[in-house]
């Protein structure tokens, strides 16, 4: 990834015979983009997951009017009856154990979800950016502290420690955002790092300090712009993927608390109603499939779009 | 190498640490029941209140003695829990792991080779879906389909029948590792019931787990199928078998070895999620367990067990890479 363009560098090589060479070198560039993303199937398939998910996070008050307007994450409940019922007029999706709603829980999971792919993402890139600049730019002892840390998280096996660190903070969905903020940021900080230390030896950055630019404004204006792709397509997948630790976590039994509105923890309460009664033994499958599936489809709409966005943006790909 | 399982050890620590005295203290009880009034006294009594190095140092000791406490959910002490656990989750590991391996080196060959063409679209689906899907709810389906409408590949580790025979005293229990033990033992018929109920399991993570390896031996035999002396082969009319297998396969290798000391720690969570929904008694259950019922001893043990079994396995890979590389070596 130590080559990526961007508007500024790509200008000369960028003629394209279909576009006029007038045009300015990063609206060129910007169509080309966008052309190459239509044209990828895969890259489609996954906008659209993402934007039906967007949409019903937004709209989620209306799809699924909640009983009680300041507690919305509480999934209504008809009774106790233990046995999950079938899908009907009232319940699109059936009724889990205690006849929680799942059509209302899978709406309102959605908010979950985003919350928890969207705050541990973000935050472990800004921590990332910060240190990773620091210590690829200047160095030294800084570095060297720096990457023997990253070292010991890496030396780590995530789920086993997360699970762990859950325990040691406390059940909840809460625990799990702060866990995974608290094991996630080494990724982000190695690979700016590894990014800067590339970059850091091009010429133009040598005649930027040779210019007397300050440290400051290299690293943003002229080391991190050519970093950023590679590090936002692996942020998107690792959305899908902090969605499913967290899930996985949850399934585990270490999530929210019953009837809370996450898919992790609707997952978990499917356990017991995996083979029905004898007579009919798929007769729970609602259950089990529907929040899974859920699930999978978000977290292969951040995968599908990541994997798109690679094929865009990386030179070495894009001009086959 | 020491330095990472200090650190290793460090992290541990400080994770346990974390948890309130009250919690730690049931590490050291043994088995009785206590009242609330005993806790104070117990903390004072195993020092939970010292500063943090006194604590680690002991801690360390105590380990190196092979006293890691008392497990409630076991209820042994931990390192006769392990014993008893560990076999069941090695056996599933010696059956996945080659497993994965080969699938993904396979399929990421058959992808790069027909780049392009419709099989290499359908591997390309297949490790897309391979690490998109959760890996409770690949094996929840599996379950569902295989056990409960086909009522095939029960979870568990061995029938009723099989237990009958475990028990039995004529039957020796070398290993614990039930096919092995079946094959020193002669008994077909309890490695085959045992083979019976690995299936799924192993089929969950070779499906999660390849995909990974699939992905990364793609792209780096594309890239291998790229160099000059790819070309000069073809040119010179070189046999294409030998030209894949031979010249271009064993480069692509190098990336994916490097990767696969990271599969392994991607294996060790779906072990644990795996050994849940299966129902089989390893570690991974144990700590699932462990991890809802507060059972501290347990957790931090198996935290401490597998990281250094990370740090190996990576040292492990690091030397594989450098006798499957000669530049490395030399350097």
């Amino acid at each position: 990834m130590n080559s990526v363009n961007n508007e500024n560098s790509t200008s000369a090589i960028n003629v394209d015979y279909e576009q006029p060479v007038s045009q300015h070198p990063a609206l060129t560039e910007a169509i080309f983009t966008v052309k190459r993303f239509i044209k990828n199937p895969l890259s489609i398939i996954g906008l659209t997951i993402i934007l039906v998910f967007t949409l019903i996070a937004i709209f989620a008050p209306f799809l699924a009017p909640p009983e009680n307007e300041r507690d919305p994450y509480r999934i209504p409940h008809d009774g106790w009856t233990i046995s999950p019922s079938p899908p009907s007029a009232d319940h699109p999706f059936g009724t889990m154990e205690q006849q929680y709603d799942i059509f209302y829980g899978i709406i309102w999971g959605t908010r979950s979800a985003f919350k928890i792919g969207f705050s541990v993402v973000l935050i472990n890139l800004i921590i990332g950016v910060i240190l990773g600049s620091i210590a690829g730019y200047y160095g030294g002892l800084f570095d060297e502290i720096i990457m023997r840390i990253t070292d010991m998280f890496y030396a780590l096996p995530f789920l086993v420690v997360a699970m762990a660190l859950v325990v040691a903070l406390g059940r909840g969905l809460q625990s799990i955002i702060i866990v995974m903020i608290i094991l996630g940021w080494p990724t982000y900080t190695r690979m700016i790092r590894g990014d800067i230390l590339t970059i850091r030896e091009k010429d133009y950055i040598l005649a930027a300090r040779a210019s007397g630019t300050s440290d400051l404004k290299i690293i943003i204006r002229h080391i991190l712009p050519n970093s950023v792709y590679s590090v936002l397509i692996v942020a998107s997948m690792n959305i899908g993927a902090t969605v499913l630790t967290a899930a996985a976590l949850s399934f585990l039994g270490l999530g929210a608390e019953t009837g809370y509105a996450d898919w992790g923890q609707m997952v978990s309460m499917c356990r017991n109603w995996i083979v029905g009664p004898p007579d009919a033994r798929l007769a729970y499958w609602y259950v089990v499939f529907i929040p899974g599936f859920v699930i999978a489809l978000f977290v292969l709409g951040w995968n599908l779009l990541g994997d798109a966005a690679r094929d865009v943006f990386d030179p070495k790909m894009r001009r086959k | 190498m020491i330095l990472v399982l200090v650190g290793v050890s460090l992290i541990v620590f400080a994770i346990m640490m974390l948890i309130p005295e009250g919690q730690r203290v049931a590490i050291y009880v043994t088995g009785e029941k206590i009242r609330n009034e005993q806790i104070d006294s117990l903390i004072v009594k195993y020092g939970l209140r010292d500063p943090a190095p006194v604590q680690y140092f002991r801690w360390i000791k105590n380990i190196f003695k092979g006293d890691f406490g008392h497990s409630i959910t076991a209820s042994a002490p931990v390192i006769e829990g392990f014993k008893m656990y560990f076999p069941v989750t090695l056996e599933l590991v010696l059956y996945s792991t080659p497993l994965i391996i080969l699938v993904g080196i396979w399929l990421g060959t058959i992808g790069a080779v027909h780049k392009d063409k419709p099989i290499d679209h359908f591997t390309r689906i297949f490790a897309i879906v391979g690490y998109s899907l959760p890996t409770f709810w690949l094996g929840l389906m599996l379950m569902m389909f295989f056990y409960g409408l086909l009522g095939i590949f029960p979870p568990g580790t061995i029938s009723i029948v099989g237990k009958d025979i475990l028990y039995n005293p004529e039957y020796h229990q070398y290993t614990r590792i039930l096919t092995i033990d079946a094959i020193l033992n002669g008994n077909w018929r309890m490695f085959w019931d045992a083979i019976y109920h690995l299936t799924l399991p192993t089929i969950n993570l070779v499906l999660l787990s390849s995909a990974l390896i699939m992905r990364l031996m793609r792209s780096s035999m594309i890239d291998a199928l790229g160099q000059d002396y790819i070309r000069t082969a073809m040119a010179k009319g070189a046999d294409k078998k030998t030209i894949y297998n031979t010249h271009a396969r064993r480069n692509a290798l190098i990336p994916v070895i490097t990767i696969s000391g990271l599969m392994f720690a991607g294996l060790m969570g779906g072990m644990v999620i795996t050994e849940t929904i299966f129902a089989r008694k390893g570690i991974g259950l144990w700590m699932a367990r462990a991890a809802t019922q507060l059972d501290v001893a347990a957790i931090m043990f198996n935290v401490l067990f597998l990281g250094v079994v990370f740090v190996v396995i990576n040292l492990i890979v690091d030397l594989i890479y450098a006798w499957v590389d000669p530049r490395i070596r030399l350097t």
